[in-house]
């Protein structure tokens, strides 16, 4: 780009003028570059194309992903399985020029590969790793200009949040994923590895099993946690419309373990929602839904209700 | 083992014999239960001191030391105690009504019921406790129960007695079947509810309270009860069933006997913690390979075992990788195991 904007004109105006036009027809060009036919069953990935505006792109979504409140895309898209099961001969029939797999996908990404399609591998990994993924997003659909600002406005948002609960003391906390109904029995709990752990201890927490690293998630017995001691204990619900009555009946099942500084603060939480599920966007308002339970002192505005779209 | 008895040789024993080995059994077995249910709860990842536990100044709500033992502990040695007695008992039952040395506790499709009972309410989610008992221990209880009526009513169909062949085949055949709903319903269920189900058929004895324990003894208890009917009987019936009805026993009642009280004992195991797999097995086999084959003496010295071994088993799943449990099933399989062969290699 340098040599040709030299060739041109020898003032200091005209190379940048120059310079200014040849990035704005290598953008308009790229908006109409890059695959058009993007098959996604990645959740995720489906909700930042929609959020970078490459919607019009997919052409097949993932059985479980959820699009944009309003968006009546829904009957127009395929559904085309998921991590467990994705469906080879849908995916083939809709003539993608862009799959998006899981790595544990390794025979699906073989016969793409076979079928000359180009394939995205993606990988669940920590907070910093979503504006990667969204920036990376960008340049595959020529949506860079959009990719590159909401990877900003997350940059900014989780450092907001960040400098908001600096210097607090950070609550110790335990972030449980899953356990048996009415009981405290086969707890999931977040290890410190994971877009979970790095969203608690952006929002000012400090994670109870932070040095189980092994894997994103650690099964914990009731004495581990009794020797942890948490002061808040935040429960993540994938069901999105739970009922007032059994969150309080499942928050009642932690009385058991009266000792712990959660349960005699009464500080336990439940969060429903994808946004806490799905590494994408949303997880701005989810960090921050987590920093109010966590700093509610430092949030003394009332809570307003995430936006609805993405999340 | 011989094709006619394929779980061994009962060789005639004096009274006085007897008595004596039944002594000796109570004093080794049972102690070793006794001892290691008792120090189980002293051992764990967390240092705890005894005094704080038992300091009645502190309330019960502030003590973390005494929480540890009472809530994380003790109930896991309970529940590991009960669970692996009932499984290595239904285990020999099972074996000597069969007449099959591979009969497990998991054979007759009971445990297969449990734990569709249980899979059902994880991942449909039945939020619910009965008198401190969550939904789970109860569904599969359920589920177990159901499984034992089918399979009876199956074996009964077919003839005059209980088909030891038809009982086999109709219990292979449910455990297929239920195998078959269970993984229809983990797919529709999403990732969070099968990480549950899958993680429920590891078995797992963090009860956390005793209510599913009291929940479980009465039915252990008429299990126990059946079971101290049968050892003569089975000895007997481990010959064939017409050796054993020339020689006074009333096979269709000793049958129905063994079958109802292994299957109520394993329902009950199962509900309770899981089906934890192998204790079943090999526990019965390394009992007759220290004690020999008669049933007077197995069988209870297979419980005795099966809970030390279970508790074993369990103090080392949530110790050796704390703060993170390992699932004890894993355990009984990998320290059983190699120990039953080396067991088998070194008899021969």
């Amino acid at each position: 780009m340098v040599t040709h904007t030299q060739s041109i004109g020898t003032s200091t105006t005209c190379p940048t003028v120059v310079a200014i036009l040849v990035v704005a027809i290598g953008l308009l060009s790229a908006q109409n570059s890059g695959p058009k036919r993007i098959i996604s069953i990645v959740p995720a990935v489906t909700q930042i194309l929609f959020a970078i505006g490459a919607e019009s792109r997919l052409v097949g979504i993932g059985s479980f992903d959820r699009l944009p409140d309003g968006d009546d895309r829904a009957a127009e898209l395929v559904r085309v399985g998921g991590l467990l099961d994705p469906d080879m001969e849908r995916i083939f029939t809709l003539r993608p020029d862009l799959v998006v797999l899981y790595q544990s996908h390794v025979d699906q990404r073989q016969q793409l590969e076979r079928a000359g399609i180009p394939v995205l591998v993606y990988e669940h990994a920590g907070l910093v790793d979503i504006t990667e993924t969204i920036r990376d997003l960008g340049v595959r659909t020529g949506r860079t200009v959009q990719a590159e600002s909401i990877a900003a406005q997350m940059d900014t948002g989780l450092a907001a949040i960040r400098a908001k609960v600096d210097g607090r003391p950070r609550p110790r906390t335990l972030l449980v994923f899953s356990r048996e109904p009415m009981a405290l029995r086969n707890i999931y709990a977040s290890g410190g590895i994971g877009f979970l752990h790095d969203m608690l201890d952006t929002a000012g927490g400090e994670n109870v099993f932070a040095e189980v690293r092994s894997e994103n998630i650690a099964q914990v017995s009731s004495e581990a946690i009794l020797a942890a001691a948490p002061d808040v204990i935040i429960e993540i619900r994938f069901d999105e419309y739970l009922r007032k009555s059994v969150i309080d009946d499942e928050r009642d099942v932690w009385r058991q373990l009266s000792a712990l500084p959660a349960v005699r603060n009464g500080r336990i939480h439940f969060v429903t929602g994808h946004r806490f599920v799905v590494p994408g966007p949303g997880v701005i308002e989810a960090t921050e839904e987590l920093a109010r339970m966590l700093h509610p002192e430092v949030f003394a505005t009332p809570q307003t209700r995430p936006a609805p779209g993405v999340g | 083992m011989t094709e006619g008895n394929p779980v061994g040789t009962v060789t005639a024993l004096g009274v006085g014999n007897l008595r004596w080995r039944l002594l000796t059994t109570y004093t080794v077995f049972g102690g070793t239960a006794l001892a290691v249910c008792l120090l189980a709860p002293l051992v764990g990842p967390t240092p705890i001191s005894l005094r704080q536990v038992f300091d009645g100044s502190i309330p019960f709500t502030d003590n973390v030391d005494a929480q540890i033992f009472f809530i994380a502990r003790l109930p896991r040695a309970l529940a590991g105690a009960l669970v692996g007695g009932a499984l290595a008992a239904a285990g020999v039952v099972l074996q000597a009504l069969l007449r099959n040395p591979l009969a497990t506790p998991f054979t007759l499709g009971v445990s297969a019921g449990a734990s569709l009972g249980a899979m059902v309410v994880i991942i449909f989610g039945v939020p619910l406790t009965v008198l401190g008992v969550p939904a789970v221990t109860l569904a599969s209880l359920a589920g177990a129960l159901a499984a034992v009526v089918i399979v009876y009513s199956l074996a009964r169909l077919r003839r005059q007695g209980l088909s030891t062949n038809v009982l086999l085949l109709a219990g292979v055949t449910l455990n297929s079947l239920f195998s078959a709903v269970i993984m229809f319903i983990q797919y529709l269920a999403d990732f969070s509810q099968n990480f549950q189900a899958i993680r429920w058929l590891m078995g797992n004895l963090d009860v956390s309270g005793y209510e599913p324990i009291v929940w479980a003894l009465p039915l252990l208890a008429v299990a126990v009860a059946g079971f101290a009917w049968l050892p003569r009987s089975l000895n007997l019936l481990t010959l064939g069933s017409e050796h054993a009805a020339s020689r006074g026993v009333n096979v269709l009642r000793t049958q129905r006997l063994a079958f109802f009280s292994a299957s109520l004992a394993t329902g009950a195991a199962v509900s309770l913690g899981g089906p934890i797999g192998f204790i079943g097995i090999i526990v019965p086999h390394i009992v007759r390979l220290i004690v020999g084959a008669d049933h007077r003496v197995v069988l209870p010295a297979s419980a005795f075992l099966g809970a030390a071994f279970l508790v074993i088993c369990d103090v080392g799943a949530r110790t050796l990788m704390a703060p993170v449990e390992l699932p004890v099933g894993v355990i009984t399989a990998m320290l059983g195991g190699p120990f039953f062969l080396w067991l088998l290699i070194r008899s021969r």
